[in-house]
């Protein structure tokens, strides 16, 4: 029996204790009518064999693409301990650490870990971590909201990714909290305070700052952070942690500096999987700690004088605090914290800080190498962090399926979140693109795109 | 020691990193950042060394018997890391074409299938990347389907008393107040209480099936039938489905909606704490809110990602891409390997370890909450007797419990029962297991006697004593300084 370790005679030896016949009888006190559903969907077992080789088929079936899209989810090069070590079964397999003494290794990982994040972010204290960047925002957002205690509407520049704003409502909107969408400069591709100015009521609690945003374009974080402290509002930042390394952190915006600092924690040693797991971080101003949803730990004494680790200000939350709690979350992606923690700690600042300016350092010659591919053009006239945005002559759904039969991922098509920008791609470079990546990339898409101009559209199944 | 003490300036692994140090020229000044992160700079050797031995500090399903109540901390079988750690499946984009992902698509359209089948439900969601995300979905359902008929009236939704926190906790996310229905002598639902409390205003129920308190809801045909005629909505909080896997289906009970929590049941790992995975299942009446995106099948046998396109009426997106889709995999390898005679024997094998080891109990002179009651995969014992005669509370025999190499059961939870065990030991635990960690608890029963000092003061084993969590809340020590 998979993964049930009972002999016939333990069988016999059990039911004899409990002074039953069969193991049916031990499901005696549910209703007759309910009993014995058969299970029609459910293949039969297979055995670890077949499966591995079923899994090997399918992984072999999805193959492997050199990959330029970003769009919130980043290729990074991910060193071979990370994994080793948070695979380990006393990671793996280890439950919330409530019980303290027998959980001191993952409460003082993430105790280095919060320090981790709050130092990059520039903040005072960081959480445990949350779901992924985009619930992260929501949590945000509701903190902010009861930090403010009288606005219910939050500043979400179109700036910000099309599906964090979509989770964003769908999980505030019960809660009657809206959310007001500035608009961008279509030349610059960030979030003029014009625009700031033209959305803001009465009625708001705080502006969501995005660095990069998700364009790859630079925001000006001072000026906004500062615009919304002058009209009382908290400012959320929502940044990606590889580019802390080399941008201004949060804690540093403009003259007072953000008050909440979330985002999508997957860069930093999490592979790209199909979109999760993943895990978002969260860090923010002393004063605002008790507000701060999720998981906490701190460093404090044993009986005996001895330094150790513990889940603190429970008091938030839901096992204690039930319906006044800050937020129903219960997790923390601990196994994913722990991959960014043994991460962070093998690259160090300098490494770091590498990485992301050889990131930057390859869009720039991406965008460089595409500058004489005739068919495509910059959209904006921004610095970008590791992503940008380009147009294309050709519709990119179309261009996108031939570069892909080219065993390239271009990017991620705008058409369906930006309408204006429909024939636009979104394209991003990470360190792992090597300068024949690029070359590679820059060549298919002249190719494809002289074509595309001397034939027709059915002439282009590759 | 921290790994920040064990840090040196300019200490770094060259081959990690990129080999050359680019410049940044484009990007303004006041852009940039100021002064460096604190991060640690040490050898890769120190890291491995510093967090192996981390690791060497925890207890885990790996290294320990772990029979916490309500949290099914069963073996996860190696084979559902290793298949889904494939390096194609790691290395693919949540936003490359379907066409690129038809493997990994597969996997999670079967795994919809599994769930549907074993919850009985008309149609699976596995975006929700938690249990308490899968609530938060479940009940967003339910107000969408009052909304979407007109019906605005409805503000409330019931929760029994022995619920877990997340559940009134979703509740007021989502909107709604929370009202709470005692349960009776028996551990059930007050069916009377229940009777009077439903009316106009009543969403819906969440309920636990076996309950929190280790019973199964004999009644629960009746609750259906008086929230169901109230207007109201049936909710199944899955966290209890191990002890019914394939032998019973929520659907056939009457319930609207369910979420699963698959880091329980479907044996994902808990990871120090996450992820978990909380995909949900729906009948009829909510099929058109389901959270997206979802997979399905389309009639040339390819799989596609249904997004809110497809399904205009749903309650929207919970998180950036497709959930712990890595978790779903794990997950998805599980429930192959167990196949359909598998699951039925984990609701057999799990009740059956929970039952021998009451039994168990009480013959050593424990005493069971509910005592005429079968348990479930679990079951309650009540250390009042001990305090009473001793003094040593129930915490102070789960932290005893780790000197004798267990991990202890869930303490203090439900609330209603004083100085309570709730006791989980899983279907993946021998005979042998059960009966050494019955030894330990008749051991300190007899210390309690004894030596009381010795079980107060416990653990006297562990790598730390117990903390002072006083101060980790009075003294705020959150992140480590440099000391300059």
């Amino acid at each position: 029996m998979p993964f049930i370790p009972h002999t016939e005679a333990d069988i016999k030896a059990m039911l004899a204790t409990i002074g039953i016949q069969d193991v049916d009888d031990l499901f005696d006190e549910i209703p007759a009518a309910l009993r014995g559903a058969e299970l029609t969907a459910v293949p039969e077992a297979i055995n670890e064999m077949e499966i591995g080789r079923l899994m090997q088929e399918r992984a072999e079936a999805d193959g492997h693409y050199l990959c330029f899209i970003g769009a919130g989810a980043y290729e990074h090069h991910i060193p071979a301990a990370v994994w080793q070590i948070t695979t380990r079964g006393e990671f793996y397999s280890a439950y919330t650490p409530y019980q303290a003494e027998a959980s001191q290794g993952t409460l003082q990982l993430l105790y280095e870990y919060q320090t981790m994040i709050a130092s990059l972010t520039g903040m005072d204290v960081s959480n445990a971590s949350l779901y992924d960047g985009a619930s992260a925002l929501a949590e945000a957002v509701l903190m902010a909201v009861r930090l403010h205690k009288k606005g219910r509407t939050v500043l979400a520049p179109k700036t910000v990714h099309p599906v964090y704003r979509k989770v964003v409502r769908t999980i505030v909107s019960n809660q009657g909290i809206g959310l007001v969408e500035p608009d961008y400069d279509t030349r610059s591709g960030n979030s003029p305070l014009e625009a700031l100015e033209a959305s803001y009521h009465g009625d708001c609690a705080a502006l969501v700052i995005p660095q990069p945003n998700f364009f790859g374009v630079l925001e000006d974080v001072d000026a906004m952070t500062d615009w919304a402290h002058a009209h009382g509002l908290i400012v959320i930042a929502c940044v990606n942690p590889i580019s802390l390394a080399l941008l201004k952190a949060p804690g540093d915006w403009g003259n007072a500096g953000a008050d909440i600092v979330v985002g999508e924690g997957q860069p930093l040693g999490v592979p790209l999987s199909s979109g999760g797991p993943y895990f978002g971080f969260m860090s923010c101003k002393q004063d605002y700690v008790r507000q701060m949803p999720g998981r906490i730990i701190g460093r404090t004494m044993d009986r005996d004088g001895r330094p150790g680790f513990t889940l603190t200000l429970q008091a938030r939350e839901q096992h204690i605090r039930r319906s006044k709690a800050t937020s129903n979350i219960c997790t923390n992606q601990g196994l994913l914290v722990t991959a960014a923690t043994i991460y962070m700690s093998l690259l160090g600042p300098e490494g770091l800080e590498r990485v992301a300016a050889q990131s930057h350092a390859n869009i720039c010659t991406l965008l460089t190498r595409l500058g004489s591919v005739a068919g495509v053009e910059p959209v904006f006239d921004r610095p970008v962090f590791h992503e940008a945005v380009v147009r294309l002559q050709s519709p990119p759904a179309d261009v996108l399926r031939a570069m892909e039969a080219q065993g390239i991922l271009a990017g991620f098509a705008l058409t369906d979140d930006y309408p204006e920008l429909g024939q636009c791609l979104l394209v991003c470079a990470t360190e792992t693109k090597t300068s024949a990546d690029i070359d590679r990339y820059a060549q298919h898409m002249q190719r494809i795109l002289s074509k595309r101009r001397l034939d027709p559209p059915c002439a282009q199944k590759m | 020691m921290l790994i920040f003490e064990l840090s040196k300036p300019g200490r770094r692994n060259p081959s990690q990193s990129p080999s050359i140090a680019p410049v940044v020229e484009d990007i303004p000044q006041h852009l940039l950042r100021r002064k460096r992160p604190i991060l640690p700079e040490v050898s890769e050797m120190q890291s491995v060394r510093h967090y192996t031995k981390l690791s060497q500090k925890n207890f885990s399903i790996d290294t320990h018997f772990y029979p916490l109540g309500s949290c099914t901390m069963k073996y996860n079988p190696r084979a559902c890391n290793a298949f889904s750690m494939l390096p194609q499946f790691l290395a693919r984009h949540p936003l490359a074409s379907p066409a690129t992902g038809q493997g990994f698509l597969a996997c999670l359209f079967e795994l919809q299938e599994i769930l549907k089948d074993v919850t009985g439900m008309k149609a699976v969601s596995l975006t929700p990347m938690a249990g308490a995300q899968g609530e938060f979905a479940g009940v967003a359902m339910i107000r969408a389907y009052h909304e979407s008929r007109g019906d605005l009236s409805r503000t409330e939704i019931l929760v029994p008393d022995a619920a877990h926190g997340t559940n009134p906790a979703t509740a007021v996310m989502c909107g709604y107040t929370v009202r709470e229905i005692p349960t009776d002598a028996n551990g059930g639902i007050d069916i009377e209480r229940l009777r009077a409390a439903v009316g106009p205003q009543t969403a819906g129920l969440m309920l636990t099936n076996p309950s929190t308190l280790g019973v199964f809801e004999r009644d629960i045909q009746e609750v259906q039938l008086i929230v169901h005629k109230a207007g109201g909505l049936l909710y199944y909080d899955g966290a209890n489905l191990n002890a019914i896997l394939g032998k019973v289906k929520p659907g056939n009970m009457g319930f609207d909606v369910i979420h699963m929590n698959l880091h329980k049941t479907f044996s994902t790992p808990h990871g120090g704490g996450g992820p978990g995975a909380g995909p949900v299942g729906v009948n009829d009446r909510l099929l058109p809110f389901l959270p997206v995106p979802v997979v399905a099948q389309a009639s040339d046998g390819r799989y596609v990602v249904e997004t809110e396109k497809e399904h205009p009426q749903s309650i929207g997106r919970l998180s950036a891409y497709m959930g712990n889709a890595g978790i779903l995999l794990r997950a998805y390898v599980y429930a192959r390997l167990l196949g359909r005679a598998g699951m039925r024997r984990v609701a057999e094998f799990a009740t059956l370890n929970a039952n021998y080891m009451m039994a168990r109990l009480k013959q050593q002179g424990f005493t069971a909450a509910f005592p005429a009651r079968r348990a479930t995969h679990e079951f309650i014992i009540t250390l009042k007797p001990i305090k009473d005669a001793t003094g040593v509370i129930a915490m102070d025999v789960a932290k005893r419990l780790l000197d004798k190499g267990f991990h202890a059961p869930t303490t203090y939870f439900p609330m209603l029962v004083p100085e309570c065990f709730l006791i989980e030991p899983t279907e993946t635990e021998s005979k042998e297991e059960l009966d050494s960690f019955i030894a330990a608890m008749v051991a300190i029963a007899h210390e309690a006697q004894t030596n009381p000092e010795l079980v107060k003061n416990a653990p006297h084993t562990t790598v730390v004593r117990r903390l002072d969590d006083v101060r980790a809340a009075r003294e705020l020590d959150l992140r480590w300084r440099a000391l300059d």
